[in-house]
């Protein structure tokens, strides 16, 4: 197994990783950086649990080669409370809140690959409708919930940073 | 016999001190939709699941499987895989002989095939090595010699074939492939069909599914230097996996500690003792080196135990007005390859037909039978959706032919409260007229039923199930369910429970019965939970018994520690302990509410007047049951009730199905955290109607899986689900904690026959075999066009 060494830059640090070439990026995030939030659900890009964001966009992070992230921003769901309290805010992302105060995470398996989804969603438009949210979550499969608590924690995501802009008018 | 009311004068709802200091309901805590004790850890990514864990030269472990659906296995050849650099240690049949089974009774389980092979995917090696790749290698290098055996594959031709049999009875051949038979009558049922004014018989089937639960089977073994075992296991059920692995290991369970670390999902699909853990276990004490096993998502379609297949004949007479007379069933069960609960599951789809509507006259006629198939098991609603699914079409048939409304004649035949079934099943609580009544507010049942524009329509459908049961699987008189609480000094309470979380919330129910009893903040409360080594016993996370039992038990436990506090503070006082309250995060004087002192001050105070503080609860269930050969399989301390409305749309080009709405009413008994009920409801609901809809778990005419991914198996996605109601619906069980009831598997039930109701309302045909797949539904409804065609032709 050839193994060379990578530079990453996951979750706003700059990390050398040595890994076989063949490596994904998500072994590389598990079994390498010990970042284990990530999840294998099927190992083949059908369930998003993989799911972390490269500069800013959804990506399975099990179809994607390590080396392919190289020079790319990578966050993953570690890394959202550390940016949001980097950002001045206080607790955890307001998605993350969310999702705990609605009760979207039974086992919480899909979650964090649900939760990046959103947030890549809310980063990219801050209001959008129930069916764009829906969309948006359609390539993570949750097996708990039946995803009603999940759009509702989006809606209550959106509702509590709504609130918070200062031009975010009333709500 | 009667049900026991154990909430007495100190239930809150009772307690006028509580209703005066806590909300109008006497609750502080309960009933309020509190976020989950692991909510945080699990969005942040810090929870732990079993694959998370990695220890210091920690060896990875992989099957080799059989590819061969029925073979004698003549020889196995190790030799190359051993041989392969990397790889620590290969494992057969050999080395772990001995038989096992979740069932007592049924102990028809090998670790590793012995042998012969009895379905493709039947595990028959295991190899560990220093990597995934390297153990992925070496299985390829180990030699397999089978000899063919003839393989069945449909359930028919497996009764029909006595020989082979895929589970040798040497003392009973006769029994061929039959897993078990149930024959069970309940009054006079040719009697009552005798004279019926309408009698409806059909048939029915179910086409087998599985759980899917996102997260892979794992475990992790290690075992210490002085040969103690420690296995960390993506397992519902820590106690049955400890006792196991001490029967097939050879090792006094007093050697050996399970934790279940948090689960990604379960569903009845990680409640056997499983291969995996054995291997993991057994490879662990070989190398000296910590072992992980790790399922791929193919190997857990193989892994399997999912819902299983039926074949549904059934009759049902009434009279007139409606009014059922009997009902008379005959099922046959596709098993699959072992029993694992086969022999629970053979008597559930019978015994749990008995509510919410009064049957006088009852008899079933299940066989199981063995397949050369992945083996079935528990999932979601054990053993009696399938009969439910034809139950229910059965009623809405009844209500066709006498010309009523299916909620009518629901209600007509309502069971009530209090009473017992025809198979001696007790009654207690029993919402189900809410339901039906929620159910037909909420879809607005009168103005649109028989209204809607052709192509779309409504369904109804009701059920029952178990709220835990009184069968612990293994017969002994201890506690079902025990809690220990230990007081810190700092104001903390921890509960130890061997309750299994497997995200139903479980751990933040016992969280919140501890502050509720003692008057606390739930963040002072902590859970360590389902430790065989830390925790008292709790038999774990199936037959929906753990918020029953498990949260009876932290009740009397909490309230066997507030009583000691209590009376420490009083003799502090010196005053009666009925003036002291703990509410608030304090405690104080009823009469004089400026006496009071923090509960971190009361702990002290206790331990400095008493001892160490701590105490323990437990729950058991009471002799329930009928007096009868299985008459206890079924019967449960108390039981929950469900009805769905289901709108549908039917695209008659296509034969697809969309679910515009389902609404779920379910009665819980009380809803703890209504949050984490609707939460069940509405995934129960999801469960059922994607079942119905998309999903499909089978072979191939070679026994291969037909889709072993989630792509395949057509997980629904966010875009699939419909819109999902929960009405919550609360009866107070009289021996419920706070008289709370299951709401986990319940809700799931009515969904796949309200569906096929609701699409008889659409269009005028009946479905009655599943699944509802376009291509399936279609040919339903050109086949009713033909007859309709022909009918007419013929006047």
């Amino acid at each position: 197994m050839a193994s060379s060494i990578v530079e990453l830059k996951v979750n706003g640090d700059t990390v050398e990783v040595a890994a076989p070439d063949h490596f994904t990026l998500l072994e590389v995030l598990r079994y390498r950086l010990g970042l284990t939030g990530s999840k294998q659900g099927c190992d083949k890009g059908d369930c998003g649990a993989c799911t972390v964001l490269v500069d800013g966009e959804p990506v399975l992070a099990c179809l994607t080669l390590a080396r392919l992230a190289v020079g790319h921003e990578v966050t993953t769901i570690e890394g959202l409370m550390p940016a949001h309290l980097r950002a001045g805010g206080t607790g955890a992302d307001p998605v993350q809140e969310a999702f705990d105060r609605c009760g979207a995470l039974q086992c919480g398996f899909c979650q964090p690959g649900m939760m990046l989804s959103a947030r890549a969603l809310l980063d990219r438009e801050p209001n959008p409708s129930r069916a764009a949210i829906k969309g948006a979550l359609s390539g993570n499969l949750c097996r708990c919930t039946g995803y009603t608590q999940i759009i509702e924690a989006v809606e209550t995501a959106i509702a509590a940073s709504t609130e918070r802009a200062p031009d975010g008018g009333s709500r | 016999m009667g049900a026991r009311d154990q909430h007495g004068v100190d239930a809150p709802w009772v307690d006028p001190a509580r209703s005066s200091t806590n909300g109008a309901d006497g609750f502080a805590v309960v009933g309020r939709r509190n976020r989950k004790i692991d909510g945080l850890s699990k969005a942040t990514g810090a929870a732990v699941y079993a694959d998370d864990i990695a220890l210091p030269g920690m060896l990875h472990a992989k099957f080799v499987r059989s590819t061969k659906a029925h073979a004698r296995i003549v020889s196995i050849d190790t030799s190359a895989a051993l041989a392969l650099p990397g790889v620590h240690a290969v494992i057969t049949g050999k080395d772990l002989p001995i038989n096992y089974g979740v069932i007592p009774w049924t102990p028809d389980e090998h670790a590793l095939a012995l042998e012969k092979v009895r379905f493709i995917g039947d595990e028959v090696a295991a190899v560990a090595a220093i990597d995934e790749e390297t153990a992925n290698r070496a299985i390829k290098l180990v030699k397999v010699e089978y000899e063919d055996l003839p393989a069945f594959l449909d359930p028919e031709e497996a009764l029909a074939n006595p020989t082979p049999q895929i589970h040798a009875t040497p003392k009973k051949p006769e029994r061929g492939n039959v897993s078990k038979h149930v024959l069970l009558e309940f009054g006079d049922v040719d009697g009552a069909f005798e004279g019926a004014a309408a009698v409806v018989a059909g048939e029915y089937s179910f086409h087998g599914t599985t759980h899917a639960a996102i997260e892979p089977h794992c475990a992790v073994a290690q075992c210490s230097p002085d040969g103690n075992l420690t296995l960390w296991s993506s397992t519902q059920i820590t106690h049955y996996v400890h006792r196991a692995l001490a029967h097939v290991l050879e090792l006094p369970p007093a050697r050996i500690r399970v934790i279940q670390p948090c689960i990604g999902g379960a569903f009845g699909g990680k409640s056997d003792p499983f291969g995996f853990e054995f291997c993991a276990a057994k490879l662990a004490q070989i190398t000296g080196r910590p072992v992980k096993m790790l399922l791929t998502r193919e190997e857990v379609f193989y892994l399997h135990r999912g819902r299983h297949p039926m074949q549904l004949a059934y009759r049902t007479a009434a009279d007139a007005d409606g009014k059922l007379r009997g009902v008379d069933a005959k099922i046959l069960i596709d098993g699959g390859a072992y029993s694992s609960f086969g022999l629970v599951t053979t008597y559930y789809s019978g015994q749990l037909l008995g509510g919410p509507v009064h049957l006088p006259t009852y008899r079933f006629d299940s066989t199981r039978v063995f397949t050369n198939k992945p083996p079935c098991g528990p999932k979601r609603g054990h053993g009696s959706v399938q009969p439910r699914f034809a139950f229910e079409i059965q009623l809405d048939e009844l209500a066709h032919e006498l010309d009523l409304d299916p909620i009518e004649l629901r209600r007509r035949n309502f069971q009530g409260e209090h009473v017992e079934t025809v198979n001696g099943q007790r009654i207690t609580s029993n919402g189900f007229l809410a339901c039906l009544d929620e159910v037909e507010r909420a879809s607005g049942w009168k103005e649109r039923r028989g209204k809607l524009p052709h192509g779309r329509g409504l369904g109804v459908a009701g059920s029952m199930y178990i709220s835990g049961t009184n069968y612990p699987i293994y017969p002994n008189d201890m506690p079902q369910a025990g809690i220990q609480l230990k007081v810190d000094r700092s104001g903390l309470v921890t509960a130890f429970t061997g309750g299994n979380d497997i995200g139903q919330g479980s751990s933040s129910v016992v969280r919140d019965l501890v502050a509720e009893e003692l008057g606390m903040d739930p963040a002072d409360v902590r859970v360590v939970a389902s430790d065989t080594d830390l925790c008292p016993v709790d038999l774990g996370a199936y037959s929906s018994r753990v918020t029953f039992m498990v949260g009876n038990a932290t009740i009397d436990a909490a309230r066997a520690l507030r009583r000691r506090i209590v009376d420490a503070i009083a003799a502090e006082w010196e005053i009666d302990a009925r003036r002291i309250f703990m509410g608030g995060g304090t405690v104080f004087d009823l009469e004089d509410r400026d006496r009071l002192v923090t509960t971190r001050e009361a702990f002290q105070i206790a331990e400095a007047r008493l001892d160490t503080l701590g105490s323990t609860g437990s729950y058991n269930t009471p002799t329930l049951g009928g007096d009868y050969r299985g008459g206890t399989i079924g019967a449960s301390p108390a039981y929950s009730f469900t009805a769905h409305a289901v709108e549908v749309s039917v695209d008659e080009e296509t034969g697809r199905l969309t679910v515009e709405n389902c609404w779920i009413a379910h009665d819980c008994g009380r809803a703890l955290n209504p949050m984490l009920v609707a939460g069940q409801m509405e995934g129960s609901a999801y469960m059922g109607l994607a079942e119905a809809l998309f999903e499909v778990h089978d072979v191939n005419r070679f026994g291969l899986h037909s889709g072993p991914s989630l792509l395949d198996y057509r997980m629904a996605t966010t875009v699939d689900t419909p819109e999902l109601h929960a009405l919550i619906v609360e009866s107070l069980d009289p021996e419920g904690p706070y008289g709370a009831k299951e709401a986990g598997e319940g809700p799931l039930h009515p969904a796949l026959p309200a569906l096929s109701n609701a699409v008889f309302d659409a269009v005028g045909v009946r479905l009655r075999h599943l699944p509802f797949t376009p291509g399936n539904v279609l040919r339903e409804l050109r086949a009713a066009r033909a007859t309709s065609q022909r009918e007419r032709a013929s006047c």
